[in-house]
């Protein structure tokens, strides 16, 4: 099966648990995602963004539960499931050592792609660094590196696309252009999880929000405010 | 089979191009062998004529310490950027990963003994001329078996807060074999009376190690890999 055979449309989280020896990073965490829409994931530090990520990621299992992609548990899909998985982590996956252009042939061609130099072109194109693509890396400014990050992430056209903090370091500019790149991936069929502290930036481009504390993960109120009031009106709760 | 050939090769030459651009790694594994084999030098050279018996030992003890320094600073990189959690994201089987990383590893020990080898012939009058060849191959077949256990245990340990110290701990107790194999058929070359057949039969007794170390590791990777 290669990955271009295999496609869902939805990943189901059933009851998902994991532990770190005694420390418990997810609790029974059980939640549907869908083609076409974009997850936040909110939660103060600690509260199982990332985890929940890895393990839908299929990087990390989880210790209970299980997580479904269009009905199959990832270890019976195989290697190929990883091939429509996209992964944007908060250390951005790069090697500083090579240039842009670099960095995105050698995942291109990992990954088994046809045309490698022409979708490394069109994304470096697309995260503006056209004139920066045989720089290296460790030069760039974070904001550069977080959307170099991006294209590398979604290289492949995968359906999962997962994202830990992409908003971090971007200027004004920059995060209202990656907030309108994730609503085209969102809008070309892609399900997208989004683990971020920046409501601003997330407003207006997801379309579910779920509240995460100590692990416990509780969809948030679709009415109410704006998100970060609903945000605010969720810890509330908790706390009560 | 054949993709996953393409996928360690892609490693490993990423791995090699990142290594020739910064030389990080080749300077500094270059540099402190260079100095092990020097500090032997001034405790077994004197007068100008060294100790009997003790090339081997040094020669092996230089690469066996260069190697560890290699292998710890070869996962540093990947653990900076978290790119080894993108390389095991990849759709290619993850004993792919482990071979490049391992082809890439060899090839850069194998720089560094370009280099370190005729220095300890020279400062220890070592006669590899006997058997040229035999020396080459029970080094090639030494450092694959060292690089083989390193690269699984230094993937193995890059979350571990004390990797730098746990990964000499686990390491040479399990390449013990590999470096007494090394020794004693480097040593049967280089000694007074040379026996070749003894350092053939270290020779087969290194790629037999080879070839257990090499099949356990790429079988386990996959699950050590694990979250």
């Amino acid at each position: 099966m290669s990955s271009a055979t295999f496609d869902f449309d939805r990943v189901e989280v059933r009851d998902v648990s994991r532990h770190f020896g005694r420390r418990r990073a997810l609790a029974h965490v059980t939640m549907d995602l869908r083609a076409g829409e974009l997850t936040g994931l909110f939660g103060p530090n600690g509260a199982g963004k990332s985890t929940l990520l890895s393990v839908l990621s299929t990087l990390m299992m989880p210790t209970g539960g299980a997580v479904t992609y269009g009905g199959r548990l990832g270890r019976d899909v195989g290697d190929v499931l990883r091939g429509r998985i996209g992964m944007l982590g908060h250390d951005l996956f790069l090697y500083g050592d090579l240039t842009a252009l670099e960095n995105l042939e050698f995942f291109g061609r990992l990954y088994g792609l046809d045309d490698v130099p022409g979708r490394a072109r069109a994304a470096l194109a697309a995260a503006r660094l056209d004139d920066r693509a045989h720089d290296r890396v460790s030069g760039f400014s974070r904001g550069m590196r977080q959307r170099l990050a991006l294209e590398r992430a979604i290289l492949h056209r995968p359906r999962l696309v997962l994202l830990d903090e992409p908003f971090t370091g971007l200027d004004d500019a920059s995060s209202v252009a990656l907030a309108a790149r994730l609503s085209a991936v969102r809008a070309a069929g892609a399900i997208v999880v989004m683990a971020t502290h920046d409501f601003d930036s997330a407003e207006g481009v997801i379309s579910r929000a779920w509240y995460l504390r100590d692990g416990r993960a509780s969809a948030l109120s679709e009415t109410g405010g704006t998100l970060r009031e609903r945000y605010r009106a969720a810890i509330r709760q908790a706390k009560a | 089979m054949i993709e996953a050939l393409r996928a360690a090769w892609l490693v490993a030459r990423k791995d090699l191009v990142v290594e020739a651009r910064s030389r990080e790694l080749v300077y500094t594994t270059l540099f402190f062998s260079l100095a092990v084999i020097l500090i032997f030098a001034f405790g077994f050279v004197q007068e100008g004529r060294p100790i009997e018996g003790t090339a081997a030992g040094i020669l092996w003890v230089a690469l066996a310490f260069s190697g560890t320094l290699a292998l710890g600073r070869a996962f540093e990189r990947e653990r900076e950027a978290e790119t080894l959690r993108a390389l095991l994201l990849a759709p290619v089987e993850r004993g792919a990963i482990y071979l490049g990383k391992l082809v890439a590893l060899v090839a850069l020990m194998t720089c560094v003994e370009v280099v370190i080898v005729p220095v300890v012939v020279l400062l220890f009058d070592a006669p590899i001329g006997r058997a040229p060849g035999l020396v080459a191959a029970l080094i090639a077949a030494g450092t694959v078996g060292f690089a083989a256990v390193g690269t699984l245990f230094a993937a193995m340990l890059i979350r571990a807060h004390s990797r730098d110290v746990l990964l000499p701990v686990l390491l040479y107790p399990i390449t013990v074999p590999v470096v007494i194999a090394g020794v004693r058929g480097t040593a049967a070359i280089f000694a007074v009376e040379p026996n070749l057949a003894l350092a053939r039969m270290w020779l087969t007794m290194l790629v037999f190690f080879d070839v257990v170390f090499v099949t356990l590791a790429l079988w386990t990777f996959g699950a050590v890999m694990s979250e």
